[in-house]
């Protein structure tokens, strides 16, 4: 490769385009981690992008009830703090939702029946009054308030309890987990067999299992929950089991596995496979002692195909697991709110982050095994 | 310790290739064998059947009297270092050597033992804890050695060991294996390789290989001295044998032959009368030609096209008038001839060959 | 916690099981045809027997899933598409009858086709572009690391990425869509994208484009590579240009990748459903077949004989890829 050091209008161009695509290229995920942590009301009024800046927001806040009211000299009085603790800063307010900037901050407004109220720009207010106040319910205060940034782990705690997501996390791990490990199992044997054994078939299995490679999964689907159905009425349980869903996810991952670690396992020196031949080993051992160490980086690339493939899988979940709660696995979970959910951006975008936060982390700790994978199965 | 015996052995590949064609060889116990030939020659395929990694398609292998055709390789008594060394890269220089006691289930203080006393041989004892990838490339051809040394075989197969190793390495590694063959004498060796100073420097006797079979068996001087046709006198010996077409002139105890009109030579070479007149090849290593400065001396004259001083020795293309090729002459030391130059070659009679149209060799006198 | 521990414990024991298989059927062959030991003539009769089993233990459990979950199914579903909705009752072609008079798969069919189009070219293009731009930077490798992760994101979760993208608020609030809110920076009038018809395929293929742009860069700069230097600099010395030397040295060199990138993408693209699920419920005229499927699979009690039509469509859409992948396997076999 050709690379000029000089700093040439090029180059710049270079730098300016590859910064730009990965601005548009990260943002959105950008946006959903900061929204997901934003406070709840600021979210829904406000672009995540001006979530450092302070916000200008019109308010309504009820005054304490006539019941917490106090008498000071000859007046009623009742007085609190709008934010309750929160922080902000008022600039208007009023008493009616028609005029709700009225008044300038400490002024003190008259309203009807010489009553007064009077607006500070901490939140302090105090209602007064020449006669006692009535009813149950506290005064309306209609206030425009430059609130500060505020950010929140309250979604991420809601949607972990009240959502069940929780329970949906653990049964993504469940789901996943097994549907790993089994077919790297199943697959390194059948691909070690198809690379350096010799039997009659073995050039037509392998071209099955290229074939296999592309065969959509909708093919399966009807067949499958037809023969699952009839296994699961034989056995007297239910259709939708954690075993079904795992060889289900084996069955399908495998045709991948066979083709990634056999092109692997056959690229390993062939005198090294001789050599233990000689040295006496069976093709058991030799699998056992030297194929199976020696193609760790092939196992480490698949297992992490196959786990982002299971975790972010719904087609299958939602086949061969069922939609109810108990069994929804985080993708299921995910979908169901966005069709429940759809305005509550904090409920929505908390969930959606629980749900890619494993397969990050898993992507970026493990990505140079990725690549390899990726290369592997398709560069030859 | 054993004898390995080959009895018209072939091996035809599933496409019908035959990649070896009728191979006869008798291996006597503690014999060094080399066999050596040009890439494709079916050397390595008939090493690989002797170790039983390759099956063979006809004839039978005897390894001390017993057929061993489909015996498997673990169970012929052999062991082999391969080219590329094959260590496991994921155990130790220890575990690289115990591997195959530990598959025989051999009991873990026998295995110890061995593996010490093997590693002690070969200088190995300070790396036993490492991996292969923090050896040198010498050290880990010694530890395929230590491998095959710990099985305690019958017969060592080495494939083209020194391959992998620079220059100056080599020639240290073979004196090993020479050193090796010294204090095993018992053991039978067969080595493969392409390189005839290889062949030639550890061979009891070479066994030359060319298409699929076999063109001569012998010790390495002999194979030098007596090669049995064209194929033999081109590939031993560095630069290869002249090989000029000539006519025989005249038959019997001695013959003539001429190479051109005005060249002909007097062989020490028995001939038929019924050989008379026909065409043929007579041979004559660059190193047993001589320049002499007086015609009466020469086997023939011709002018030099080409000199190549190497420093110890110099090489002279000379052009003989009349014939195609050109006649190289190997010369010790420095020698102040130009292009263009004329001058006369002589020869020892006795280091003349002949070799008839089929390119095989003329029996010599006695 | 409880169904955790169930989990693990049937993990165990699941992947025990495997195990125990794999050690247990080959000790026993070992057992039966002893080949470490004894007299030559029994060993190689043994090794022969040993050696005729023992890759067909190794490959049972493969072969038995793939014929199970692949093969059957394939077989089975040719067969249920000519039956009617339980999959009991004989109907002939009336599935396919109804198929093609079926508007909605004339729709679904049009936008897999678009889909097909699009998708596969613009990750392609965009995955090239980026390959070669960050090779040549000093920080192309994070680049390349962030443009690369959203495949690491499910296809539901870019969904909720994106919708929240396309956003929209009505009336004079302030939108919180990043779409409609540059829309309404330069002036314009805000947007349901979602509901345009047409246009909001194309919105959901930006998704998909999003994230397998990163697949395509990480194979195509890999094969950029790979391309012998001599090559470019001989190009430079005949005095090519950046972008000929792109298109004419370059591109040609590694065309066999961009075509197996190309054909990767166009089998995903041939499957999604997730997106037009969770995006639109293929509503607005986005319908693709993989959903159509879907829906008729489960929707209304399921109809297996209609369902397995689709699945059939979809099916023969990937076999010209398939044959080629085939073709090209073999002969990389015949060249080992």
């Amino acid at each position: 490769m050709i690379t000029s050091s000089k700093r040439t209008p090029l180059t710049y161009l270079v730098h300016a385009t590859v910064l730009f695509l990965v601005i548009i290229w990260t943002i959105p995920t950008a946006g959903l981690f900061i929204s997901s942590i934003r406070d709840k009301s600021q979210l829904s009024t406000s672009g995540w992008w001006t979530a450092l800046s302070t916000s200008e927001q019109r308010l309504v806040a009820r005054a304490h009830e006539p019941k917490a009211q106090t008498q000071v000299g000859d007046r009623y009085v009742i007085s609190g703090n709008l934010f309750e603790g929160d922080a902000g800063e008022i600039t208007k307010f009023g008493s009616s939702s028609l005029r709700p900037d009225e008044f300038d901050v400490g002024v003190v407004a008259e309203l009807k029946k010489g009553q007064t109220l009077q607006v500070m720009e901490n939140g302090d207010y105090l209602f007064s009054s020449p006669s006692e106040w009535k009813g149950s319910r506290g005064q309306r205060i209609f206030y425009t308030a430059e609130t500060p940034p505020r950010f929140t782990l309250e979604n991420y705690r809601e949607v972990l309890s009240a959502e069940g997501l929780g329970q949906s996390f653990i049964n993504s791990l469940t789901v996943t987990i097994p549907a790993t490990i089994i077919p790297i199992l199943v697959a390194a044997f059948a691909a070690y067999a198809l690379a350096w054994m010799r039997f009659p078939g073995r050039a037509l299995l392998v071209a099955a299992v290229v074939g296999l490679l592309v065969v959509p999964l909708q093919m399966s689907l009807i067949p499958l929950l037809k023969s699952y159905n009839m296994i699961g009425e034989f056995f007297g349980v239910g259709s939708k089991t954690y075993v079904g869903i795992w060889l289900a996810h084996t069955g399908f991952g495998l045709p991948l596995a066979i083709y990634l670690l056999r092109n692997y396992i056959v690229g390993l020196p062939r005198e090294i496979i001789e050599s233990a031949r000689v040295d006496g080993a069976s093709d058991f051992d030799i699998f056992r002692k030297i194929v199976l160490p020696l193609s760790f980086p092939a196992l480490a690339s698949f297992a992490i195909f196959q786990f982002l493939w299971v975790w972010n899988d719904l087609l299958i979940a939602m086949v061969f697991l069922g939609n109810d709660a108990e069994h929804m696995v985080l993708t299921g979970q995910l979908r169901e709110l966005l069709g429940s959910r759809g305005g509550n951006w904090e409920i929505l975008t908390a969930s959606a982050f629980i749900t890619i936060i494993i397969p990050l982390c898993v992507f970026f700790g493990l990505q140079r095994y990725l690549v390899r994978g990726l290369l592997a199965g398709s560069v030859k | 310790m054993a004898d390995v015996k080959l009895t018209h052995v072939k091996k035809i590949y599933s496409n019908h290739v035959e990649v070896l064609k009728d191979i006869n060889l008798d291996i006597k116990k503690g014999e060094f064998i080399v066999f050596v030939g040009p890439s494709g020659c079916g050397k390595s395929t008939l090493l690989r059947m002797i170790s039983g990694l390759e099956e063979i398609s006809a004839g039978t292998l005897e390894i001390d009297g017993e057929v061993v055709n489909d015996v498997p390789p673990a169970l012929r008594g052999i062991a082999m270092v391969f080219q590329s060394y094959a260590l496991y890269p994921h155990m130790t220089v220890y575990d690289n050597m115990a591997f195959s006691l530990q598959i025989a289930k051999v009991s873990k203080e026998d295995i110890d033992q061995q593996v010490r006393k093997a590693a002690d041989m070969l200088q190995l004892t300070p790396y036993l804890g490492r991996l292969p990838k923090a050896l040198s490339g010498g050290q880990r051809q010694r530890v395929a050695i230590g491998r095959a040394i710990v099985r305690r075989p019958k017969v060592f197969l080495f494939d083209e060991p020194l391959s992998n190793l620079d220059a100056a390495l080599r020639v240290a590694t073979r004196m090993e294996i020479a050193n090796l063959k010294d204090s095993m004498p018992e053991s039978t060796m067969i080595y493969v390789t392409h390189d005839q100073v290889e062949a030639m420097t550890l061979a009891d006797r070479i066994v030359l290989l060319s298409g699929g079979n076999i063109e001569q068996v012998g010790s390495p001087l002999e194979l030098y001295e007596h090669p049995e046709n064209v194929f033999v006198a081109k590939f031993i010996g560095s630069p290869a044998m002249n090989i000029v077409p000539c006519r025989i002139e005249q038959t019997g105890e001695q013959t003539l032959v001429s190479l051109s009109a005005s060249a002909s030579i007097q062989t020490p070479i028995v001939t038929e009368a019924s050989e008379q007149a026909k065409a043929a090849f007579f041979g004559i290593r660059p190193e047993d030609l001589t320049v002499v400065s007086a015609e009466d001396e020469s086997l023939f004259s011709g002018t030099v096209s080409f000199v190549e001083s190497l420093g110890e020795a110099t090489l002279l293309y000379v052009n003989i008038p009349g014939a195609e090729e050109m006649v190289i002459a190997k010369q010790a030391g420095t020698l102040s001839i130009k292009r263009g130059d004329t001058v006369f070659l002589a020869a020892q009679p006795e280091k003349m060959h002949l070799f008839d149209e089929k390119e095989q060799s003329y029996l010599r006198k006695g | 916690m409880g169904q955790l521990a169930t989990a693990l414990v049937t993990m165990i024991l699941g992947v025990m099981g495997c195990a125990a298989y794999f050690y247990g059927s080959n000790f026993l062959l070992d057992k039966i045809f002893p080949t470490k030991s004894g007299a030559a003539k029994e060993v190689a009769r043994n090794l022969r027997v040993a050696n005729t089993i023992r890759p067909w233990l190794f490959l049972g459990p493969a072969v038995l899933l793939l014929t199970f979950y692949l093969f059957y199914p394939v077989l089975e579903s040719i067969r249920l598409s000519f039956y009617g909705r339980s999959g009991e009752e004989f109907v002939g072609l009336s599935n396919y009858k109804w198929l093609f008079s079926s508007d909605e798969f004339y729709e679904s069919f049009r936008n897999n086709m678009l889909w097909l189009i699009v998708v596969p070219t613009a990750a392609t293009f965009f995955g090239l572009i980026i390959a070669t731009m960050t090779d040549r930077i000093w920080w192309g490798n994070i680049a390349k690391s962030l443009i690369f992760m959203p495949m690491a994101i499910s296809f539901v979760g870019a969904s909720v990425i994106w919708k929240f993208i396309y956003d929209f608020r009505t009336g004079g609030e302030d939108q919180i869509g990043l779409l409609n809110a540059l829309v309404v920076f330069f002036g314009g009038e805000p947007q349901t994208w979602l509901t345009i018809p047409i246009w909001n395929n194309f919105f959901l293929m930006v998704i998909l484009v999003w994230i397998q742009t990163g697949f395509a860069m990480v194979i195509l700069s890999a094969a950029l590579r790979g391309i012998p230097d001599e090559t470019i600099e001989a190009a430079v010395l005949d005095g090519a240009n950046g972008f000929q030397i792109f298109y004419k040295i370059m591109v040609p060199q590694i065309w066999g990748t961009i075509a197996v990138v190309w054909t990767t993408i166009t089998i995903l693209v041939l499957k999604v459903f997730d997106i037009v699920l969770a995006m639109t419920n293929a509503q607005w005229g986005t319908q693709v077949l993989a959903n159509q499927m879907f829906s008729w699979m489960f929707n209304g009690g399921g109809d297996f004989g209609r369902g397995a039509v689709i699945a059939l469509v979809i099916m023969v859409l990937v076999i010209p890829i398939m044959v080629w992948n085939i073709r090209r396997a073999n002969e990389e076999m015949e060249g080992r």
